[in-house]
Parts: structure tokens; C-alpha cells; sequence
């Protein structure tokens, strides 16, 4: 297995793999940018963004195409697009960074733990897995975040926090806790292959523990594998997040991510007018960021080892 | 092998009673009364209507009643749709949903197939490339992104294909079209990938070697193994289909079970929501089993061979 | 070289072709039984109605689409004519008393129900022991307690139904004794609730009544098909006492605006009825094509305040929030179809009534209350919610609008959006769980009252902890007072206390009713205040004699 270092020799050697590594930089970069060098800030300390528009400010421009003074048109309430799909690139990278993380976490112990253990509790955990796999999770998603969220509000004001929006934190919670199963399997698959290792069975025989074999020997080993499935998973929770936001069940106003511009977007097309400035640029923004980390997911996975497959 | 599927049979059963305790639980726990309406309801009217419905009186009390019922094969009535039971508007809806479902993995099979066989023939030319950045904005799109658009052109501009509605036969094609994408372009990439591994084997070389033309090579041949990872992805590709379709049938005004489920979750219907979880899960298990005995018999076919 | 046998000699060949074939026929087979394949009746007319009906049985009803097709199945004593001015329906005539107590209904003869039995004025007294009763769980059971000792019988209190003031003495006679004067109850006698239902028919199924082939019926049209969420199919009733125009309907339930919009662009459907079903950003665009059609509606979008709770308990700050609201902004920028603002609660357009002057838009005034209520410029205003209901994209638009607005106006910052599903938007509303709260109230009659009894202390609908004894002393007296004039103008201050001096609530617009249809195409249609327009004055231009 290579460990992350080879990555960059892979990246290197391939020039388009490269735009996609430099593309989800450049929006990465964009996303966070607001927090690095706050451009302007407003007389109440409400910084602006790069564009010198909030991306809550309304106007009376409402609706407007594309012009000079507001690159990406406006929407409805007459807020900047541009803004919105700049603050929208922090919200869904956000989301799913998170979300990912949530699946990593669960998906990597989960997987660790049913290889290295092998024998009866590996049957157990492999048998719970496929019994998930088998349950329409987004379906049982929208109904926890729609009969979660008072609690979960009640919640973050008992616990004092009131920036973050509970649903925020349910969909975070949820998506990752929908992806995980993916990851589970193939980390074990890895770990069935590695434990009988002789590095690994040296340790044992060392008398380390086994969280220090597992830590400091499979682990390491496991990373390149772990990076792959990582960049395959961002993309679905995205795409998880704008599917909840048109049915109604994901962020609201006036926080806006990808998702929820593009699904308001589509639900605008109509035959006799449209509003195309308002699907065009975020859905184009969120569609090249997917085929960037998918291209970049399918060039690692291929150049890793052409037999792991799902 | 019927030890096997009497096995997964039986192991359905908890994951069912688990997966309806959960769905009913959070739905009758959460802060909305399903008889909610616009106008304040005077207390003795919605008494009433609990005491109707089984929904009075301690949750475990309101569960117990309700587990009674399912263990009869009685999903209960609906709270929205007042004078009809679950069983019934599953036993209307469901067939629906069924049939785009199953049209639409057909095209999906059908097109993904072809399109990851001709990639694979092609590999490492432009065709290859092509196909495969198509394959992939077929994943990164989102079907209520595409369909509308798709309205838009084949329906309202060109007036090719209707609109919406539910009935004839060619009010099928598009919300099916819709729905297949994402599978397509998922099919095209495994069957690609399958297919170029299997190229590479001895028996397809055997086979050239024979003075086979290409295509019965190709299908003759390779294409019966390398389909295994296809049927094997059959599994998640149902319950995408499931999930896709909720946005599908919405779009399209379909009287399936998809958007009825979203909202008999808003509002708070306890036993709609708990009866199509149940159906939806019930229907992934056995549809997954069906895959993997299908996975096992072309799997030991093609070893044979 | 031998030949290889090639794929034409195989002897299995055919095997993969017949399988495929095998295939395809059950599919379609499939389809056609189950699934919901079938040949489209022939229809004269198509209408889009919004959602799948919750019910069709008259005592349960309670949302707006439901009754339009219940009102075209089934007709109560009075009905409405095409401009929404009530006339003789199952009743011909009628008389009331001088002290405004007691009506007496004289039946036209030979009424009969869509089976052929006759309907007699008895149908009218068990159909509406049957709405009253506790057992049948009727949420709209309220619009019988006008009647003397209704509100007794319908809570329980009582369980002699003779004691209840509705009498048929014989069978073309109804004697409706109310509990105190009531102007409008000949508006309700025209309302869903107060229709009579087949009892034959519900006793003999049920639960199932409602079912095609189950349904006994006495309005213009019968109930011919009930596909759940495909369609709904009506047709004339023979028995119905005048000719119906139009033979047969379809009604397409759809949930998407959008998709009820393509369904009408591509001419699949005739007319939609649901405003809701009209996508608010589409409005500004088909605002000026000749098959949009508008018109004034009897109901209003407004804000609750909590005013329990800090720091709406302080009416200057109440007030100040009211004076900065702009609301042509949001009726131009959001709403779009032309609504006219609101300066007082119930909507201007009911006969005789006349309205006081609001509050109006003064941003100064607004700021300057703010401050001697202790938050000048904005600052130090506590962190309160905008409770609004997920339904469409509509409130959402509106509330992030308003939030915006008062921070504009009026330097606060400290105003967060909170949206909900409908259904726990409604909980939170009715625990007055809420700071602020975004709200609708569709008139259920003609008359101002439906919009200003709300209101009374601890009032089921009140929801914002607001008392006013005196407010409640005007609402008795004019509900005791037989002249029109007088009693609109009770109303009248009513208002005034509600949306000028204590301001619990601020209107902010009144709805415009809308319906989209080529004017060739449909006739009987028009514009009236309560949006109701019955099936049963529809007619095909072409096709009128």
C-alpha cells in the first residue's frame, strides 16, 4: 500500500489530475478567504465580502440578470448572487468536510475493528453493515432531521451555543452517519490482507498492545486507501445535502449552501421566463467541484491498485 | 442455499421491527400533532380523534397498539387522508412506483452497459474519454437540476413527450429516462472497469486467438464475467432508485409513493411514515438477496465455465 | 480451419430472445393491472386543484381544496352564485325573524339525492347531529355552535340532540333557532360543514362512504372515480334540480407549482382553481397574459407578537416594529401579484364595512418609539426568533424580507429566522412558543367577524397571549346587535383597538386570489371576495345555448 507521499509523484505525472488538485485548492481557498482577510467591515463590524456585497443584504434589485454591478445576477430578496455562492462554497464545503469527517471517523474505527478482530465479531459487524446497507438511509434521514430538530434547538440554546443553526448540526450528523458503510468494508478488506503481515505479526510478537499496532502500524498503511475513499465521499454528501434542501429538509434562509441555491433555482424553471443565472452559476460551481473530486478520487484509486474495487 | 436465504429471511425480521420501532418512536415523540390544523381545535374534538386513531395515552401504550395491528397485517389509517387506510394507499401507490423503478433500471442496465462496453473497446482513445466525463456528469448533476431542464427541452419546447401526469404510456418514458441517469452513468463506469480487467484474461485471448470475430468475443464471452460486479452493485443501485424516484414523482405530478412519503413525514402521520419504511425496507431486503443469489449462480456459472 | 459454430446454429439461441419477450409482457402486464396504465376518460373540462383532498366527507373537512369539491358534490340550503352573492340552494326561501334569532328554510320540492330518495329537511337536522357529535371528531364542528345549544352538544355537555336549536316540522321545513343574532349565518348555511350527508349510506359503509360507487350525493355533480393522487372524475348529477352545463370533470392533484404550471402551459389542464398552486416568482411574468385572472381575496398575512414575553410585552416596541415595515416593499418584490397592503386586519371588501385607518409606514415615528422604549438605534435589542412555516418558498422569502427590513430601518440585528415544518409550526404557534411569528388567516365567511373574534382573550386562535376585556365586551355587543350599521361599526373600532392602540398583531398584506384559465374556455368563473367559486356555475362558452 503507498503511503500519502506517493500521492504527489501520481498527481504530478498527469496534468489533468493536477487542474482538478489546483481547481478544489483555488475554491477551498476562495471558501475561507472571507476569514483569512476580512476585506471591509461595515460600521456594526459585520465584515463583507470579497465582493462588497453580505451575502443577507437585500436590495430592491430584485431578479436581476448578470451586469457589472452584480456579477452573478441577483434573486429574489435582491441578494448579490455572487456573495451567496461564495458564502455557499463555505457552507457546502463545510458540510461536507464535516460530514466526511463523521463518516471517516465511524467508517475507519468500524472497519479497523471488525478486520483486526476477524473470526465471529467480524461476521457480526460485516452482517450489521449489509443489514444497513439494505435500509433506504435517506429516507430515515429526513424523517430524524424533521423530528429532531426542536430538540436539537432546544438543545443548542441549554448549551448556549446560538450561531449554530440545528440543522446545520443534524445534517452534518446524519450524512456522515449515511456514508460510512462504504468505507467500513474496504478497511476491513485492508486490514484482513495486512494483519497477517509479517511487520504485524513481528509487533505482536513485541508484545505491543494491540491500539499500538493498530495506531502506529496499520494505520499509516491504511492512509492512502483512507484519502481515496475520503474524496469519493465528499461528492455524495454533497449531493445528499442539496437533495434534502429540495425537499424542504435542509438549511434554511438566510444561510445558503450550494445545495439550497441550486435546488430554489430549479424550483424557479418555468416555460416563460427564466431565471437562469440563478441555476447556471452555483450549479455550475457545485458540479465542476464534483467532477474535480471525483476525477481526482478515480485517478488516486486507479493508480493505487486496479483491483480494489467496491 | 436455502439454508442461506431462510437465514437472511429470518435476520430480516429484527432489522424490521428495529427500523418501524424507530420510525413510529421519533414520529410520535417529535413536537407536531398530526391532527394540527390552521384553526385551534376545541379539546373534546381531539380527544377524539386520538382516541380514533390509538394515539392516546402513553407512548408504549400508543407503540403496543400499533405493533398489534402490524403483527395482523394492518398498517392502521392514515391521519392525512381520513378515510384511508395505509394498506390501501400502499396497495394503489406502490405498483406505481414499482413499475418506473423498474423501467428505469432496465434503461439504466441497458444503457450502462452498452456505454461502458464501447468505453472499455475504446479505452485510452478520445471515445473513452468522452464517455467516461459524460458518465461522470451524470453523477454530478442533480436529478431535480436535470429533470426540469429536461422538461423544459423534450416536453414544453419540442412537445415530443408530456409534460406530466400519470396513465399513458408515453408519460413514462421521461420521468424514467430521469430517473436511470445516475445508475447509467454508475453502470457505464463499473462495467467499463470490469470489462477492461476481463480483456486482459487468457480465455478472451483464447478466444481471439480461435478467430472469433470482436463482438462475439466481447459478448459471448467476456461480457457474461464481466457483468459480475454490475449485479453485485444491483443492491445500492435499488435503493438509489427508491430514494431518486421521491424527487422524480414529485416532479413529474406521478402518483407513487415517493412524495406521499415526504410528506406524510411533515406531517407527522405515524402510521403512513412507519408503513412506507416498512415496505421501502422490506422491499431493499429481499431485492437484495435476489442479487446476491444471482451474484452466487453467475458467479459459480462462469467459474464452471 | 473447421467453422466455428456461429451464433445463428445455436440451439440455445433463442432462449436469451424469449426470456427478454417473456419480460416485456409481464412488465406491461404489470402496468396495466397495477400500475395504473390505463385509457384517459374523455373529459369536458380538466381542473387543477392543488393537493390530493384530504377527505371528501362533508363534517370533516377543513382545507380550502378539499370543500371546492366537496361544495360540487354536495349543496347545503343556500349556495353561491358565480360573483359569490349567496342564493337559494336546497332551500328556496327562507325568513327570518325580527330579533334575528330564528330562520325558517322552505326546501324546494322535489330535491333528491343522486339515488333517487328525496331530501327532506330531516337529512338536514341528522346531518348535522352527526357533525356535532364528539364521536365523529368534526374540527369544524364550531360553525354549528351558532345554534342554540349547539356549542353544548358539540363539547359534550349535553346529549339530547332535541335540546339543540334545529327542528324539521315537517319535511320541507328547517327551523334553525340561533344563540344570539347572527349576521352571517346564511353564509354558513352555503359552507361545507353544514351540507347534509346520505345517512342511509354512511351507516350501511362507513368509513368507506366516501368511495365512488359508495357516495350518495345531492349537488350538481356525482363522484364517478377516485384515483388516489392520479385523478378524481365527476360527473352531472341526473337528480340535481337544474341542468348542469358542464358533463363531465377531471381534477389533477399535483403538489409541485411548477408542475401544475407546465400541466396548464401545455394545455393538459383547462383551469387551476388553487392559488397556492400559482409559484409566486412565475406571477410578475404571466401578471399581464389573458388567462391570468385575479381577484381580490378575503384573507390576510400577518405578524403575531408573543406579548408575554420581553420584548414584545412593551407596545411601543410593538409599535415601532409595526411603523418600520415597509410593506410595498414585500408586496413588490416577494408577493408580486398585485396585493394590496395591509393596514388593518380583516380585508376591506365586505359589504357595509368600512375599515379604520392604521398605523401607515413612519420609519421616524418607528425609531423614535424604540428609543424611549430603551433601544435606540437598535442597540441592546435582546435576541429574539421570526418563527415562519415551511410551505412553498413564500414565508421564507417574506421573513428573510422583514428581518432585512427592520435591520435597515431600524438597527436590529438581533432578529434570527426560524423555520419549521407546517405541522410544528403550528404546535409552536398554538403554545405560543414563539418571540415573533409569521401568519395567514383565510376568512371562513363573508364578514368581518371571522377575522376580528379571533382575537378575544384566551381565544383558541388568539395564540399571542394578548387580553383586552373591553375588546371582548364589543365582541358580545355586536354580536347582539340586529342592525347592520350599527354592529359594522363596533367592528369597525374593534380594529382599531387591534392594530392601532394595542397592536398584538400587524397586518401586512391581503391576498389576491388567483386562478389561471383561457377566457374562451371556461365561463361561470368570476371574481368574488371569499374565492369560491362552485362547479356547479361553470359552463363551456362554445357550447352555451
Amino acid at each position: 500500500m503507498k503511503p500519502l507521499a506517493d500521492f504527489y509523484s501520481i498527481i504530478r505525472r498527469d496534468r489533468f489530475l493536477i487542474a482538478c488538485a489546483l481547481f478544489i485548492a483555488a475554491i477551498s481557498l476562495l471558501a475561507v478567504a472571507d476569514f483569512i482577510v476580512p476585506f471591509f467591515h461595515d460600521e456594526q463590524g459585520r465584515s463583507y465580502q470579497l465582493t462588497g456585497y453580505a451575502y443577507d443584504a437585500i436590495s430592491d434589485a430584485s431578479l436581476l440578470k448578470p451586469s457589472w454591478s452584480h456579477w452573478f445576477g441577483t434573486d429574489v430578496n435582491g441578494h448579490d448572487l455572487l456573495s451567496r455562492t461564495l458564502f455557499g462554497a463555505q457552507i457546502s464545503l463545510f458540510v461536507a468536510a464535516t460530514g466526511t469527517l463523521v463518516s471517516l471517523l465511524v467508517g475507519v474505527t468500524y472497519g479497523l475493528i471488525s478486520g483486526y478482530a476477524g473470526g465471529r465479531v467480524d461476521n457480526l459487524m460485516m452482517r450489521v453493515v449489509e443489514i444497513i446497507y439494505s435500509l433506504p438511509t435517506l429516507v430515515l434521514v429526513i424523517i430524524l432531521v424533521t423530528t429532531l430538530d426542536t430538540p436539537m434547538a432546544n438543545f443548542l440554546k441549554d448549551a448556549g451555543i446560538t450561531s449554530v443553526p440545528p440543522r446545520l448540526v443534524l445534517i452534518v450528523l446524519f450524512l456522515g452517519l449515511t456514508e460510512w458503510l462504504v468505507m467500513a468494508r474496504i478497511i476491513r478488506g485492508q486490514v484482513l490482507v495486512l494483519k497477517e503481515q509479517a511487520f504485524v505479526q513481528a509487533a505482536h510478537a513485541l508484545g505491543q498492545s494491540h491500539f499500538r499496532i493498530l495506531w502506529s502500524h496499520l494505520l499509516p498503511n491504511l492512509s492512502g486507501l483512507i484519502v481515496v475513499y475520503l474524496t469519493l465521499t465528499v461528492p455524495a454528501i454533497m449531493l445528499d445535502e442539496s437533495f434534502m434542501s429540495f425537499l424542504g429538509v435542509g438549511l434554511q434562509s438566510p444561510l445558503a449552501s450550494w445545495g439550497t441555491l441550486v435546488s430554489d433555482a430549479a424550483g424557479l424553471i418555468n416555460p416563460v421566463h427564466s431565471y437562469w443565472w440563478l441555476l447556471v452559476f452555483p450549479g455550475t460551481c457545485m458540479t465542476l467541484t464534483l467532477l474535480a473530486l471525483n476525477f481526482l478520487g478515480d485517478g488516486l484509486r486507479d493508480a493505487l491498485d486496479p483491483r480494489v474495487k467496491k | 442455499m436455502t439454508a442461506l436465504i431462510i437465514r437472511r429471511l429470518i435476520q430480516a425480521i429484527p432489522v424490521l421491527f428495529i427500523v418501524v420501532t424507530l420510525t413510529f418512536m421519533l414520529v410520535r415523540s417529535a413536537p407536531g400533532s398530526p391532527f394540527a390544523s390552521e384553526k385551534k381545535i376545541p379539546k373534546e374534538i381531539m380527544d377524539q380523534l386520538e382516541q380514533e386513531y390509538d394515539l392516546k395515552g402513553p407512548l408504549w401504550h400508543q407503540y403496543a397498539q400499533y405493533m398489534w395491528k402490524v403483527a395482523h397485517g394492518d398498517l392502521s389509517i392514515s391521519t392525512q387522508y381520513r378515510n384511508r387506510s395505509v394498506n390501501e394507499i400502499i396497495a394503489q401507490t406502490l405498483p406505481v412506483s414499482m413499475t418506473l423503478g423498474a423501467l428505469a433500471y432496465c434503461m439504466a442496465l441497458g444503457a450502462g452497459v452498452t456505454l461502458g462496453a464501447l468505453a472499455a473497446v475504446r479505452h485510452g482513445q478520445w471515445g473513452d474519454r468522452a464517455l467516461m466525463l459524460l458518465a461522470l456528469l451524470g453523477i454530478s448533476i442533480p436529478s431535480f437540476v436535470l429533470a426540469p431542464m429536461l422538461i423544459l427541452l423534450l416536453a414544453i419546447d419540442l412537445g415530443i413527450l408530456p409534460v406530466a401526469g400519470w396513465g399513458s404510456a408515453d408519460q413514462i418514458i421521461l420521468p424514467a429516462l430521469c430517473l436511470s441517469i445516475p445508475f447509467t452513468a454508475i453502470i457505464a463506469r463499473l462495467t467499463r472497469g470490469s470489462l477492461l480487467e476481463v480483456l486482459k484474461l487468457d480465455f478472451v485471448r483464447t478466444a481471439r486467438a480461435k478467430g472469433l470475430p470482436e463482438y462475439a468475443v466481447l459478448f459471448r464471452h467476456a461480457l457474461k464475467v464481466a457483468i459480475l460486479p454490475v449485479i453485485g452493485y444491483s443492491g445500492p443501485a435499488a435503493a438509489g432508485i427508491l430514494t431518486g424516484s421521491i424527487v422524480i414523482e414529485t416532479l413529474f405530478g406521478i402518483p407513487g409513493i415517493g412524495p406521499f412519503f415526504v410528506l406524510s413525514a411533515e406531517n407527522f402521520d405515524p402510521f403512513v411514515t412507519s408503513g412506507i419504511v416498512l415496505v421501502f425496507s422490506s422491499f431493499l431486503i429481499v431485492f437484495n438477496l435476489v442479487a446476491d443469489i444471482l451474484y452466487f449462480v453467475v458467479d459459480r456459472r462462469v467459474r464452471l465455465e | 480451419m473447421p467453422q466455428t459454430t456461429g451464433p445463428s446454429h445455436s440451439p440455445r439461441a433463442w432462449k436469451p430472445w424469449a426470456v427478454a419477450a417473456g419480460l416485456v409482457a409481464g412488465f406491461l402486464a404489470f402496468f396495466w393491472l397495477f400500475g395504473g396504465w390505463s385509457l384517459a376518460p374523455q373529459v369536458d373540462l380538466t381542473l387543477s386543484n392543488g393537493d390530493e383532498p384530504q377527505t371528501l366527507d362533508p363534517a370533516m373537512a377543513t382545507a380550502q381544496l378539499d370543500g371546492r369539491i366537496i361544495l360540487a358534490l354536495f349543496e347545503g340550503l343556500t349556495t353561491r352564485a358565480a360573483d359569490g352573492s349567496i342564493v337559494g340552494g336546497m332551500a328556496e326561501s327562507w325568513e327570518m325573524s325580527p330579533d334575528g334569532l330564528t330562520y325558517t328554510f322552505h326546501l324546494r320540492p322535489g330535491i333528491k339525492w343522486s339515488n333517487g330518495d328525496p331530501v327532506t329537511a330531516q337529512d338536514f337536522v341528522d346531518s348535522w347531529e352527526r357533525t356535532l357529535n364528539p364521536a365523529t371528531a368534526s374540527e369544524y364542528s364550531y360553525q354549528l355552535y351558532y345554534l342554540l345549544n349547539g356549542e353544548a352538544y358539540g363539547t359534550g355537555k349535553i346529549t339530547d340532540f332535541s335540546q339543540v336549536g334545529v327542528k324539521a316540522p315537517d319535511d320541507h321545513t328547517l327551523v334553525c333557532t340561533l344563540a344570539h343574532p347572527t349576521a352571517f349565518f346564511l353564509e354558513l348555511t352555503s359552507f361545507q360543514t353544514l351540507c347534509p350527508v346520505h345517512l342511509p349510506s354512511v351507516k350501511k359503509y362507513g368509513r368507506d362512504w366516501t368511495k365512488p360507487g359508495h357516495m350518495v350525493s345531492n349537488g350538481p355533480y356525482v363522484l364517478k372515480d377516485w384515483r388516489f393522487r392520479n385523478y378524481i372524475l365527476v360527473e352531472a348529477n341526473p337528480y340535481y334540480w337544474k341542468p348542469v352545463p358542464v358533463h363531465r370533470m377531471k381534477v389533477l392533484p399535483t403538489s409541485n407549482a411548477n408542475t401544475t404550471f407546465n400541466l396548464f402551459y401545455s394545455h393538459k389542464t383547462d383551469l387551476v382553481l388553487d392559488t397556492r398552486s400559482i409559484p409566486s416568482t412565475l406571477v410578475a411574468d404571466i401578471k399581464d397574459k389573458p388567462y391570468f385572472h385575479a381577484n381580490p381575496f378575503g384573507a390576510t398575512t400577518f405578524l403575531r407578537f408573543n406579548v408575554k414575553r420581553k420584548p414584545f410585552d412593551d407596545v411601543r416596541v410593538r409599535k415601532a416594529l409595526a411603523l418600520a415595515l415597509d410593506k410595498h416593499d414585500i408586496v413588490t418584490k416577494i408577493t408580486r401579484a398585485g396585493e394590496p397592503i395591509a393596514d388593518t386586519f380583516a380585508p376591506p371588501g365586505y359589504k357595509g364595512y368600512t375599515p379604520p385607518p392604521g398605523l401607515g409606514y413612519h420609519p421616524d415615528e418607528a425609531r423614535r418609539l424604540l428609543a424611549e422604549a430603551g433601544y435606540p438605534g437598535g442597540k441592546g435589542f435582546p435576541d429574539v426568533n421570526l418563527l415562519y412555516a415551511i410551505r412553498g418558498s413564500g414565508p421564507q422569502q417574506i421573513a428573510t424580507e422583514m428581518q432585512a427590513l427592520w435591520q435597515r430601518e431600524l438597527g436590529i440585528t438581533s432578529i434570527h429566522l426560524r423555520g419549521q415544518e407546517f405541522n410544528v409550526y403550528l404546535n409552536t404557534q398554538q403554545l405560543i412558543d414563539y418571540d415573533l411569528s409569521l401568519s395567514a388567516w383565510i376568512g371562513d365567511y363573508n364578514d368581518p367577524q371571522t377575522f376580528l373574534d379571533m382575537f378575544v382573550t384566551d381565544g383558541g386562535n388568539n395564540e399571542t397571549g394578548w387580553s383586552d376585556p373591553q375588546y371582548d365586551q364589543m365582541l358580545a355587543a355586536s354580536e347582539n346587535t340586529v342592525d347592520p350599521a350599527a354592529r359594522m361599526k363596533i367592528l369597525s373600532d374593534m380594529e382599531k383597538i387591534l392594530c392601532v392602540d394595542q397592536v398584538p398583531i400587524v397586518p401586512i398584506y391581503f391576498w389576491v386570489g388567483m386562478a389561471l384559465y383561457e377566457p374562451g374556455k371556461v365561463g361561470g368563473f368570476e371574481p368574488n371576495f371569499v374565492d369560491d367559486h362552485r362547479w356547479g356555475n361553470f359552463y363551456i362558452p362554445e357550447k352555451k345555448p
